[in-house]
């Protein structure tokens, strides 16, 4: 096994890769985004919601969560458009990273919400706010707290499942890369080095994250 | 294009095999690997600790699709040519080894020092000492998460399609290319999924509730 390694072509390259790296950035930036505004209403009309709207919720959350991302990215990308709906690859992988994405996030907020004791919701209940002023003022600033580090590990989770959404060519990292090795015949190179800009992309993420965590909820991270 | 008949329904259903196998199979190799891993994670040897923690946090941070990639032209680099089959094991299996070796790491620590103490107090060698009193213990601990993990494992197969395997995912891909009917083909493909993974999530659910209340007193 004598294999030299090439990385003039990978290097000669790099401009590639630094837009790719910073599409899939903006990709799970925004799907994580998207994914948490529709899961504070999931959440909430998972936990508080009339009996149907639970079922629905809840139903979706299990339909989603039992079945592989690469498939919900098929039926979404290959089938809205026979409905009429026209995609381009960005839009229908940020469609499916969204979708995928909000039923994981759902969960996430609505355990941090049940963790909200009830004597919380009693003691404004008490003070005469509405329902929704309850969710808004009480529960959910706290409930979001309470999430922070799980959401923060859902982000990076997100970031690197990003990389399946190559197989329709949306232009992120893993294309990107896709694109360099058809042209270089670098197989190899390419994906290690696509492959260390994903971990080390992750692994300043969850440094950051749990700087953030100190610094935000600094004494209670300490005492814990 | 064509119609969609019952024989792509049946291959489809049919591909379901190649599927349950490959997670059979990576769920053995990961085994193998995972049990490794959180033996030298909770080793006493920092060399053995930090080569763990090196792996674990290499293949849980870098997208279970390019370690398919690199397996697979990796391996015809250094001159094997593994093909698609040997390459989504062995892909399947590095990943979910660095998985199951954190969660089996986890319910090892899990269980009380006194006890590897009072062990090594009555003689008994690391050997012995993992076998008969740690693991055992340490399986009941793992047991759900383990059957959660292996929902993921399933899920995560169907990348395996990409690196050319026909399974589950790449049979419906075929037929959907033949017939263009993505909502029937990628639905049943997507029923076919819910139907083995949410078994197993339930009973992920249960068996966590039931270890709660057991160590709840």
């Amino acid at each position: 096994m004598t294999y030299t390694f090439h990385f003039a072509d990978i290097w000669a390259a790099r401009d590639e890769f630094l837009d790719g790296t910073l599409l899939t950035l903006r990709l799970s930036a925004l799907s994580m985004l998207l994914s948490l505004v529709i899961a504070i209403f999931g959440a909430l009309a998972r936990t508080s919601g009339p009996r149907w709207l639970r079922a629905i919720v809840g139903g979706y959350v299990e339909a989603i969560r039992n079945t592989p991302f690469l498939v919900q990215l098929f039926m979404l990308y290959f089938g809205l458009p026979r409905l009429g709906v026209r995609l381009d690859a960005n839009e229908g992988a940020l469609l499916a990273m969204v979708a995928n994405g909000s039923a994981y996030t759902i969960e996430i907020v609505r355990a941090g919400i049940e963790s909200i004791g009830h004597g919380q919701t009693e003691a404004a209940a008490a003070l005469g706010l509405h329902r929704l002023q309850i969710f808004r003022l009480v529960v959910l600033p706290q409930a979001l707290r309470a999430v922070v580090p799980p959401l923060g590990s859902q982000f990076i989770l997100l970031m690197l499942n990003s990389s399946v959404v190559s197989v329709i060519s949306a232009d992120e990292l893993t294309a990107a890369t896709q694109d360099v090795q058809a042209r270089t015949f670098r197989p190899f190179e390419a994906f290690l080095t696509a492959s260390a800009i994903y971990l080390v992309l992750s692994l300043a993420f969850s440094g950051a994250f749990a700087v953030i965590e100190r610094v935000a909820f600094g004494k209670k991270a300490a005492q814990r | 294009m064509r119609s969609l008949n019952a024989g792509d329904l049946l291959f489809i259903l049919a591909a379901v095999r190649w599927t349950v196998l490959l997670s059979v199979l990576a769920f053995a190799g990961g085994a193998v690997v995972g049990l490794t891993v959180a033996l030298m994670r909770t080793s006493d040897s920092r060399a053995a600790r930090w080569a763990a923690i090196v792996y674990i946090r290499i293949f849980q941070g870098t997208p279970l699709l390019l370690q398919l990639f690199l397996v697979f032209f990796g391996a015809d680099m250094v001159g094997l040519s593994l093909g698609p089959w040997l390459s989504a094991v062995l892909g399947f299996s590095l990943n979910a080894g660095a998985f199951l070796g954190e969660i089996w790491r986890g319910s090892i620590q899990s269980i009380a020092r006194g006890q590897t103490e009072a062990a090594r107090a009555l003689g008994l060698h690391y050997l012995p000492l993992m076998l008969r009193v740690v693991l055992p213990q340490a399986l009941r601990i793992a047991i759900p998460p383990t059957v959660g993990f292996t929902v993921n494992l399933i899920k995560s197969t169907s990348l395996a399609s990409i690196i050319g395997f026909v399974e589950l995912t790449r049979a419906g891909q075929m037929v959907n290319n033949a017939t263009i009917r993505p909502f029937i083909v990628f639905g049943l493909v997507a029923a076919i999924y819910f139907a083995i993974c949410w078994p197993l999530t339930i009973a992920a659910g249960r068996l966590e509730r039931r270890l709660g209340l057991a160590y709840k007193r």
